[in-house]
């Protein structure tokens, strides 16, 4: 069960709202201090997109913020109701992190503005551990941080995960 | 913390200071200005990013947006940034390759042809 939900209607005075409760929650889990910049954005990316979808296809419907902290991970889902939607926009970019620049083709090819599915290629490149889930009725962006004990010493950040129990 | 925007100029160059939040709810005031200025025939702009706190791919899109107006009129974007949290978004997105980033808003205007 999540630890908080967060259910705001689809506009964009909202998101903010969205990143400072994730932040906070993130904070309180024992997420790395330094990591919670990238929860901040991550976040903020999944909620900015959520609303435009439900903007697109249900203004009415409220976007879903799944907030989990616990069994050394902190867990953000970010859940639209937006039907109907390309599956382009749903799926993460095969390019995730690395080379956005060739992917986006230089800046010739932009039309004064940065394509869609940049929200998720900057989630992509922030987030080791996340997974877009698209149905019918919607999708769901999966962000899972780990959460490392706050013993001294210990090596901290992505580094140290999987790597070790 | 909402956007706070301002704007200052020397001789044929602009300096936009920028605080607080660029995200989709601000972003469109930045929008306005920048396209105020070009319309205004203010072709060079220095983006001062010191005092942002939060930058998103939005934030990202208009500035993308600015740099091609003001390239239409032979003009040219230059950020000032030092803020690692900040040049972050540039370097996953690789807009570090498209946008001048400087150290300091004198070192920005000195840069302009």
């Amino acid at each position: 069960m999540p630890t908080v939900e967060l259910r705001f209607t689809a506009l964009p005075a909202h998101v903010r709202t969205a990143r400072l409760v994730a932040v906070s929650l993130a904070r309180r889990a024992g997420v790395d201090e330094e990591v919670l910049d990238e929860v901040r954005l991550a976040v903020g990316e999944a909620a900015t997109r959520a609303v435009g979808r439900h903007q697109e296809t249900c203004p009415d419907e409220p976007v879903l913020v799944r907030l989990t902290d616990g069994e050394g991970q902190f867990v953000a889902e970010v859940v639209d109701r937006a039907v109907n939607q390309s599956a382009v926009d749903a799926a993460l970019p095969a390019t995730s992190a690395a080379d956005l620049p060739d992917a986006l083709g230089g800046l010739d090819a932009l039309d004064g503005e940065l394509p869609a599915g940049i929200d998720l290629a900057v989630i992509g490149g922030l987030v080791d551990d996340v997974s877009v889930e698209s149905g019918p009725d919607g999708s769901v962006v999966r962000m899972v941080w780990p959460v490392t004990e706050s013993a001294p010493n210990t090596p901290s950040g992505f580094g140290a995960r999987g790597t070790s129990a | 913390m909402d956007l706070s925007l301002a704007s200052r100029t020397e001789g044929d160059k602009t300096v936009v200071s920028v605080g607080g939040e660029i995200d989709v709810y601000t972003a469109p005031k930045l929008r306005e200005q920048i396209v105020a200025l070009v319309e205004e025939g203010r072709y060079h702009l220095v983006v001062d990013m010191e005092d942002v706190e939060f930058l998103d791919s939005t934030g990202l899109g208009v500035l993308v947006g600015g740099l091609k107006r003001v390239r239409a009129h032979d003009g040219s974007l230059r950020l000032v940034c030092t803020q690692e949290r900040i040049l972050k978004i540039f370097r996953i997105t690789g807009l570090t390759k498209v946008f001048p980033i400087h150290g300091t808003v004198a070192e920005a205007v000195a840069a302009i042809d």
